[in-house]
């Protein structure tokens, strides 16, 4: 597996400086979790890294290779994209959801036994297999999420991109989905995550990138970077940093 | 899938050999092939306006199937993006000036002015691939075109040729001949050769379009394959068979409970569908006892409008 690296950094939007300078390097089979105040460049960043955005300045590698330059079919296979919402135009069943996962795959004569294995593989991994012949719409979200997830699965790529995954689900949900991104790591994938709630991130993050006006405030593991200090100087927010008996990490705003 | 696809395909045969046998004077198939005069009746009237039948709606079928999988709405028409209201007005123009005697003059000024809207809306949009910018614009240009065709109709030279532009705008395929069908069908064939390539990237649009983009779709080639393609299909059923609205609107929603919502697996059936739909009508306002023969296009305003209704109606249930 490659890494993912960001060098350099610097993309400009309507005239404001959104990235700026950042540099940072994601590591497979491990959750990095993009943290920011609103505005930071958290999306703008995972845009970049999805290539679906192309910087003023620096790149962005997999395995040293520019993903810019990467022909758009084989890094659709490299890197999979989970966009925010989980809105779905028509309403396929499950099953036909997670197949257009394997579009990147897909050869001129349509789906091969390996599509179908994917398919499978991704239905499983998201406990979504006996939900696979029900509309979309006729789904809870979070069953929805994980119908998107398995989507993006089915493509089994090296990378999993997935922008805010954990928003508008209940705990329960939050946590559900928390848990098939970190199996999707465990398996060897790399996976970065844009994540809100910083008690999720200090859940589900191996490592941490810290970001605020487009810059890089820190990086790194996320027990080195999520500490008052630094939370504070990234949000503007005093925080309180305890552990509870179970030795899960929470992160308590003040002020 | 492949049973439906099986069943429309055997409708349309059916209906294409009713179509060709059926009129105001009933020749049975037999008669075509032997010495009998009514073959000429079939060869030279009945064949080319069953083809036509089968051209133009397939055409519109396929291209409705196609623009609802793009713009991500099922109340989408392929002339939403202002190709069927300038190949109008391009024929419009070729009656106004009286350009109409040649066969192919009609049929040359439509496509032109199917083309020059698709410019336009190119230039308009711009290179933003941008859905909204890109709907808006053919929008605009649909009233254009729409206005420009009246003032032709208000400044006609003479009664007649105002009659004229009128009878023609209903859209219908009567007394047409293999000339149309030459002109007509290679231009659909390759419209319809370039939308079936778009097919997997209207699936990936079922995503959004940040979702497809990430899968390797290009907005911009895609859009450009969309307009070039429908321009092609709309633009030579305008010139074959004058406007017929609905059937676009129509048949993929007819199609889409047995075909499933995945916007590629409806491409065939609405095509197939499509062709079913206009060669029945046609057959239907032939045989009708009627004083003069109804125009297609009016035919299929009749049924389209209140089709419209009941999905509007239909979709308010669901979203309340």
């Amino acid at each position: 597996m490659n890494a993912l690296s960001v060098h350099g950094l610097t993309l400009t939007l309507g005239g404001r400086r959104v990235l700026d300078r950042v540099e940072a390097t994601f590591t497979p089979g491990r959750v990095s979790a993009l943290l920011g105040p609103n505005g930071a460049g958290k999306s703008s960043l995972m845009a970049c890294l999805a290539a679906l955005r192309r910087p003023d300045a620096g790149q962005v590698t997999l395995g040293g290779e520019d993903v810019q330059a990467i022909e758009p079919t084989v890094r659709a296979r490299r890197i999979g994209l989970l966009p925010q919402g989980h809105d779905v135009h028509w309403n396929v069943d499950v099953a036909t959801l997670v197949a257009l996962g394997r579009l990147p795959w897909r050869g001129r004569w349509g789906e091969t036994d390996a599509d179908r294995a994917a398919v499978a593989r991704a239905l499983a991994a998201t406990d979504m297999a006996p939900l696979a012949a029900r509309g979309m719409e006729h789904l809870s979200g979070g069953e929805r999420a994980r119908a998107l997830l398995a989507r993006v699965l089915a493509g089994e790529p090296e990378w999993l991109l997935a922008d805010e995954p954990l928003a508008s689900l209940d705990p329960r949900h939050q946590v559900e989905v928390g848990a098939r991104l970190r199996d999707v790591a465990a398996g060897g994938r790399g996976v970065v995550l844009v994540v809100h709630d910083l008690n999720m991130a200090a859940r589900l993050a191996d490592d941490v990138v810290l970001l605020r006006e487009g810059r890089v405030v820190a990086h790194g593991p996320a027990a080195d970077v999520l500490t008052p200090a630094l939370v504070e100087e990234t949000y503007g927010l005093p925080v309180e940093i305890g552990r509870s008996a179970d030795g899960a990490t929470f992160i308590l705003p003040r002020g | 899938m492949t049973r439906l696809n099986l069943w429309l395909s055997l409708g349309v045969i059916v209906a294409a050999l009713l179509s060709v046998a059926a009129g105001k004077v009933w020749v049975p198939l037999d008669a075509w092939t032997s010495a009998d005069p009514r073959s000429l009746i079939i060869v030279e009237l009945r064949l080319p306006r069953t083809v036509l039948a089968l051209a133009v709606g397939a055409a519109l079928g396929f291209s409705g199937a196609v623009m609802q999988g793009y713009l991500r709405n099922p109340l989408a028409d392929p002339g939403l993006f202002g190709v069927s209201a300038g190949a109008a007005f391009g024929a419009v123009c070729a009656l106004f000036f009286g350009y109409a005697a040649q066969a192919w003059l009609l049929p040359g000024f439509a496509l032109a002015g199917a083309g020059a809207t698709m410019a336009m809306l190119a230039l308009i949009a711009g290179r933003s691939g941008s859905l909204i910018l890109f709907t808006l614009a053919g929008m605009i240009l649909t009233s254009i075109a729409g206005s420009l065709t009246a003032l032709a109709i208000s400044l006609a030279p003479t009664p007649f040729v105002a009659s004229e532009i009128v009878t023609w705008l209903m859209g219908a395929l009567t007394d047409r001949s293999w000339d149309d069908v030459l002109v007509a069908v290679p231009l659909m064939a390759v419209g319809a050769v370039i939308l079936a390539r778009t097919a997997a990237a209207l699936d990936a649009l079922t995503l959004g379009e940040v979702a497809a983009r990430s899968m390797g779709v290009d907005p911009r080639r895609l859009q450009l394959a969309v307009v070039a393609g429908i321009a092609l299909l709309v633009g030579a059923s305008v010139a074959a068979a004058g406007v017929i609205g609905f059937v676009g609107l129509m048949v993929p929603h007819l199609v889409r409970p047995l075909a499933g919502h995945r916007p590629s697996a409806i491409l065939l059936p609405s095509a197939l569908a499509g062709a079913l739909l206009l060669t029945v009508a046609d057959t239907l306002v032939r045989v009708l006892p009627t004083v003069a023969e109804l125009r297609l296009g009016i035919a299929m305003s009749m049924l389209g409008g209140p089709f419209f209704l009941y999905l509007l109606v239909a979709m308010r249930r669901r979203l309340a």
